[in-house]
């Protein structure tokens, strides 16, 4: 380029050096751009760490005081200052198995009906609608079912399962008690209705990305809807209607305040799913306010650390599965 | 169906955002029991008119309370459960009582008014232990035999968050029931034998109305203002009492302040013949010496002014102003304790 540079006019030059620079400008915008998002995405995981050990530093009274027993232990007694985190963390756990036990059909249903069945002027409205649901506040849905949901359970469901269920053997037990309308098949059912609109968005918006030409031509070659369906859309688009169901399990998980009105908040630790029980994030909530002693706060928040490792694993257990899953699914 | 809490709320909702937008008068700052959080923003906002200082009051529960007064970011803390003597000496903060309510058991029987059912302090031990099961026990049964008590179940409702409400009811059948104090004991949450829990009074109010056959407990305001079906109690004198302002009146006359230090007595189970048994005071705690000496002084005013002139709107909204020897008592205690 020196030995060049006579013959080349002043006017190219110049173009050439602008150039160089704007390369120096973008590789150093680029430069920026890849600092920012990573600093983004760091920001996540130490804000992550930060509260998971915060929590476990909160906790450190109650777990050096009871030791592992405060996983198995169903005691919660404030007077004499006995914690066991049993009984809210297998409340967490079965309130949200039975809200995906219910959640995952129904949303997939939603979402298919949505996407492949549904008349066009209809996938507009049902789609606002279900938006919407997505944004009413915990607290209403805890509302309306203390004074919607819970009598309607206790009129007609529970007698209804205690009689007809609760007689057979092994589902037996897990439908006996009285007719209290509140416990943690309602919590669950509740929370199930709570994470739908969630999980039924996410599946829709990953089915419309499904490419059409797919679709038409599994239909060109004669495959009914439920084939294109179970053959095209759901393989297509599986790890995202993972992630959709994921992002469910975690809300019910966590959910507060919903389920603080409809599962009874009793530290009892019962098979019946008519019965009350506790969970992790309504403990919290509940008695976290009058908590008058040094261990008994370091207890709840210890149970916050639970919930963090409770939700870790069984989101990391539900990871594994998928993985096993499209292991299989080479090998096919 | 909370329409008259939830107008109270509201009320002081309003009163706090008007105040907020006015001029900085003295701010007196307190925190604590949500049991007295309607009746002092009724207070606060009278005695805003009246002289132009203000109460800053966050209901954060007395637990939240007594920590904020002790960490000194509040003038004044406010509990449902008194501090003893030793505490209070030690954290050099004075207490005194602000206002008497009171815990009343409501049921939900079918066929049964408010008023008609009757228990003694033993029984409601048991019950909500769940030594008594059911409605047409004999024990039950046996103290009224006026009423027709259904053959069901009893659920036992209690409050699920930790609560001044729930000190009172089990510090009151902790001192009836042996069996209970031993087993179950005192406090603001306690670990209940049986039955489901809900949260606030509310949440006790909406589980009572809804279960058949339950029996749960909550302020006497609550079960006015909700129409619930409160029950007579057996007071220490041995009379059945229904719970009324008379009767939280008489039990906070006849409890025996005088030999109180620091006014560290809980009323449960007072002497006298219309006591009601479960009554309850509330209580405020300020620094004897406190470094903010114009803040204190500003927080005593008002509570004299309270005295004086907040008794009727207390009725109203179902508190019980104190008696008038015990505001006697409370102002020679500031004079004698309080160095400002």
């Amino acid at each position: 380029m020196a030995a060049n540079s006579s013959v080349i006019t002043p006017a190219i030059t110049a173009a050439i050096v602008d150039a160089d620079r704007r390369s120096a400008r973008d590789a150093r915008a680029d430069r920026a751009f890849r600092w920012i998002v990573t600093a983004a995405g760091i920001f996540v995981l130490l804000a992550l760490a930060c509260a998971a050990l915060s929590m476990l530093r909160g906790g450190r009274e109650a777990f050096s005081t009871f030791g592992l027993g405060f996983l198995f232990s169903t005691e919660w007694d404030a007077v004499n200052h006995h914690f066991g985190a049993l009984v809210p963390i297998y409340g967490t756990l079965v309130t949200a198995l039975i809200a995906m036990i219910i959640a995952v059909p129904v949303s997939l249903g939603i979402a298919l009906f949505l996407t492949e069945v549904a008349p066009d002027w209809m996938r507009g409205p049902v789609g606002a609608a279900i938006e919407l649901l997505a944004g009413i506040p915990s607290i209403i849905y805890g509302m309306w079912g203390l004074f919607v949901f819970v009598p309607l359970m206790g009129e007609y469901v529970s007698p209804w399962l205690d009689a007809h269920v609760g007689a057979l053997p092994l589902v037996g037990p897990l439908f006996t008690g009285p007719p209290l309308g509140i416990g943690m098949l309602t919590a669950g059912i509740v929370l199930a209705i709570m994470v739908i609109p969630f999980i039924s968005s996410v599946m829709r918006e990953v089915f419309l990305t499904v490419p059409t030409r797919l679709k038409e031509s599994a239909y060109a070659l004669g495959s009914t809807t439920t084939e294109v369906v179970w053959d095209i859309v759901l393989p297509y688009t599986r790890s995202a209607v993972i992630g959709g169901i994921f992002l469910g399990l975690g809300r019910a998980l966590g959910e507060t305040m919903a389920v603080t009105f409809v599962l009874g908040n009793a530290h009892q630790l019962t098979a019946s799913l008519l019965m009350p029980g506790n969970s992790i994030a309504a403990t919290i909530a509940n008695e976290f306010t009058e908590a008058d002693s040094d261990i008994y706060r370091s207890s709840l928040i210890a149970l916050g650390f639970l919930l963090f490792v409770v939700t870790f694993i069984v989101l990391a257990a539900a990871k594994l599965m998928l993985r096993r899953l499209s292991r299989q699914e080479g090998a096919k | 169906m909370f329409n008259s809490i939830k107008s109270r709320f509201v009320a002081a909702g309003l009163a706090s955002v008007i105040g907020a937008a006015s001029a900085h008068a003295a701010d007196i700052t307190g925190a604590g029991a949500t049991f007295i959080y309607p009746i002092l923003s009724k207070w606060s906002d009278s005695y805003n008119n009246a002289t132009g200082n203000r109460i800053n009051y966050q209901s954060i529960g007395s637990g939240g309370g007594i920590a904020q007064v002790k960490a000194g970011t509040v003038v004044f803390g406010s509990s449902d459960k008194p501090l003893d003597p030793k505490e209070l000496d030690d954290a050099g903060l004075a207490q005194f009582p602000s206002v008497i309510g009171g815990v009343v058991p409501v049921v939900n029987i079918e066929g049964i008014d408010a008023g008609k059912v009757r228990f003694t302090g033993p029984l409601l031990a048991d019950i909500f232990q769940g030594k008594v099961t059911r409605w047409n026990d004999p024990a039950i049964a046996q103290i009224n035999p006026d009423a027709r008590l259904p053959d069901g179940a009893i659920t036992v409702v209690h409050r699920s968050d930790g609560s001044g409400t729930t000190f009172n009811f089990v510090n009151y059948l902790s001192k009836v029931s042996p069996e209970w104090k031993s087993k179950v004991g005192e406090g603001t949450a306690v670990s209940w034998p049986v039955g489901v829990g809900g949260k606030g009074n509310e949440g006790v109010a909406a589980y009572v109305k809804q279960i058949k056959g339950s029996i749960g407990y909550v302020e006497l305001a609550y079960a006015l203002q909700n129409r619930m079906t409160y029950a007579a109690v057996q007071n220490a004198a041995g009379q059945f009492v229904q719970p009324s302002l008379t009767s939280f009146q008489a039990a906070a006359a006849g409890a025996d302040w005088k030999n109180a230090k620091d006014f560290f007595l809980v009323i449960t189970n007072a002497p006298g013949e219309n006591a009601w048994p479960i009554a309850a005071t509330n209580f405020i705690l300020v620094y004897k010496q406190p470094k903010d000496g114009a803040g204190t002084k500003a927080a005593l005013d008002f509570f004299k002014w309270a005295y004086e002139n907040g008794g009727k709107q207390a009725e109203e909204l179902d508190y019980v102003p104190l008696p008038k020897g015990l505001v006697e008592q409370v102002e020679a205690y500031w004079q004698a304790q309080i160095k400002l």
